[in-house]
């Protein structure tokens, strides 16, 4: 009845060589092999390899108490960035595909403007901009421009996901919601939304993905999250291999569940066509 | 919102006075004038193309004309996103392809304008929207969603929807020509129905024998012209114009 097809577009008839499954599987022999790699360097280079010191970043037991290890503390904010990050982002995405949709001139110019400026400056860069201009300007300290610059770099993204999954939204939808009498409201929150937001799920949950690696960025700004507390650990300690092999296995621990997650959700999108 | 009596006492529902309207440099809506009053049923018949899409859904403002006036009660339409929302409660609209929101189940559907629109509670919505359900003979599909309901069904879901509303006029274009053959009956049924209870229809349809039954008037519109407006029986017996006759001898050998 209502042509549903283009929105599938995007997940549908995906070779097997593209799938998530593959990804994950091509990943983990990458991985087997670098190591391997790394090995035999390491040990070319006489590399002084002390494993045994890096749990005590993880956690440690002192006096019977369980303490969380500088690695995890790092790890809580960086999720606490990504979360109040990616909720920012959201909001801002929405905004601004509000904005382009909108009939409004300045409006629409606005949208193009931030879009733009996102798109074609490094995040490195966005990052300094809210530090060093924007923090000082209005007082915000370090740990909010982290998250505000993150959640401007993503929201962009996040805008253009929006604004793909509401057009895919029939326009006869539109029609028989601002027929019924409908106010813009209760068409985009009742009809539209209900409509586009199982599409922009899958897609959503991968710039999450993204938006947990990106927060590494803010260990350029001081902020002590998991990347800046390895870098701390490594200052003192000159373990680099353990530690940053740790860090990034800490972040693969986050970031591949939600990747799995990506893909069962694209799977019943699919399922539902 | 203020009664919708004409100065001269006469109930005016629906004017068009010289209406023009473009798409770009395409004048889809040639000075079209237009009186329809309370308790009209009109059929609109013409080739593809002619603007009878274009021209009811100027109606409620799904299209927007740029020349001349249009009243829906009296009542100017404008560019006021609030008024034309009012106007728009008040003007029910069925769809050739039914645009049921396929998320809701039936129920659901002709719950949301009431609750969202008009501000009914939930369980009154519901009670009104189980006596539409009824009045289109559909109300064991309920708490259906509209992907498992036939063509037929779902276009009556549709006319549910809208009168729950309860609208003053109800506009339909071409509501059975996305319908396989078996349905088409059942629909034109609920539609004659309808129209036996006195409501305003404003309907686009080559349904010639839905037309003869129901129609006080028919419309012959023609490359964006209203080209003949009469009684069916002149329509069909002694149309004025010679367009008018070759289009009915089109329609009619088939
Ligand atoms: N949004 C639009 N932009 C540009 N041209 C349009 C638009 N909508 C319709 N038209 C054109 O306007 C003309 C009238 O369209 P309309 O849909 O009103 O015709 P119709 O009489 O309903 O035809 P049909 O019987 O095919 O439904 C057509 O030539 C169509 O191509
Ligand atoms: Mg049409």
């Amino acid at each position: 009845m209502i042509d549903r097809g283009a929105q599938f577009e995007l997940t549908r008839n995906r070779p097997w060589w593209r799938g998530t499954t593959f990804d994950i599987v091509s990943f983990i022999l990458g991985c087997v092999f670098l190591a391997w790699i790394v090995y035999r360097g390491a040990a070319s280079m006489g590399y002084n390899w002390q494993w045994y010191r890096v749990p005590q970043y993880i956690y440690k037991v002192v006096d019977g108490e369980f303490i969380w290890g500088a690695l995890m503390r790092g790890l809580m904010v960086t999720l606490e960035i990504a979360l109040y990050s990616a909720v920012l982002m959201i909001v801002i995405g929405l905004v601004t595909t509000l904005l382009r949709l909108s009939r409004s001139f300045s409006g629409n110019l606005l949208a193009t403007i931030y879009l733009e400026i996102i798109r074609n400056t490094p995040l490195l860069v966005q990052m300094f901009v809210f530090y060093f201009v924007i923090g000082p300007i209005f007082g915000i300290d370090r740990f909010w421009v982290a998250v505000l610059g993150l959640a401007f770099f993503e929201g962009a993204f996040a805008a253009e996901i929006i604004r793909a999954g509401i057009l895919s939204v029939p326009k006869g939808q539109w029609e028989a919601a601002n027929a019924t009498g409908l106010g813009p409201v209760a068409i985009y929150r009742r009809v539209v939304l209900p409509q586009a937001i199982p599409l922009m799920l899958p897609p959503m949950t991968g710039l999450l993905v993204n938006l947990i690696k990106n927060s590494a960025i803010v260990s350029v700004i001081a902020v002590f999250d998991l990347t800046t507390e390895g870098r701390n650990i490594i200052a003192d300690t000159y373990m680099s291999f353990e530690i940053w092999f740790t860090v990034a296995l800490i972040y693969l621990s986050i970031t591949i569940p939600l990747s799995l997650f990506v893909g069962m959700l694209e799977r019943r999108v699919q399922q539902r066509s | 919102m203020a009664a919708a009596v004409n100065v001269d006492g006469c109930n005016k529902m629906i004017e068009f006075r010289s209406v023009n309207k473009w798409y770009g440099d395409f004048h889809v809506l040639k000075d079209i004038d237009l009186d329809i009053e309370a308790g009209q049923r009109v059929v609109i018949c013409g080739p593809s193309g002619s603007g009878k899409s274009t021209l009811i859904r100027c109606i409620n403002r799904l299209e927007e004309h740029q020349q001349g006036e249009i009243l829906v009660e009296g009542e100017v339409l404008g560019d006021n996103p609030v008024a034309n929302a009012l106007i728009r409660r008040k003007v029910g609209m069925v769809f050739q392809q039914f645009n049921l929101f396929p998320h809701l189940t039936a129920l659901d559907n002709c719950t949301l304008g009431p609750i969202k629109a008009l501000g009914m509670s939930r369980a009154e919505a519901q009670e009104r929207a189980r006596a539409q359900l009824e009045r289109v003979k559909i109300p064991e599909q309920a708490d259906k969603f509209p992907q498992a309901l036939s063509g037929g069904q779902q276009q009556r879901v549709a006319i549910a929807r809208s009168l729950c509303m309860e609208p003053d006029v109800m506009l339909f274009d071409e509501p059975t020509s996305a319908l396989d053959p078996e349905m088409i009956a059942e629909v034109l049924d609920t539609m004659i129905e309808l129209a036996d209870s006195g409501m305003t229809m404003i309907c686009v349809t080559h349904e010639m024998g839905f037309a003869k039954t129901v129609a006080d008037t028919i419309m012959f519109m023609d490359e964006g012209r209203i080209v003949e407006a009469a009684a069916p029986e002149k329509f069909f017996n002694s149309p004025d114009s010679a367009r008018t006759r070759k289009f009915l001898d089109q329609i009619l050998i088939h």
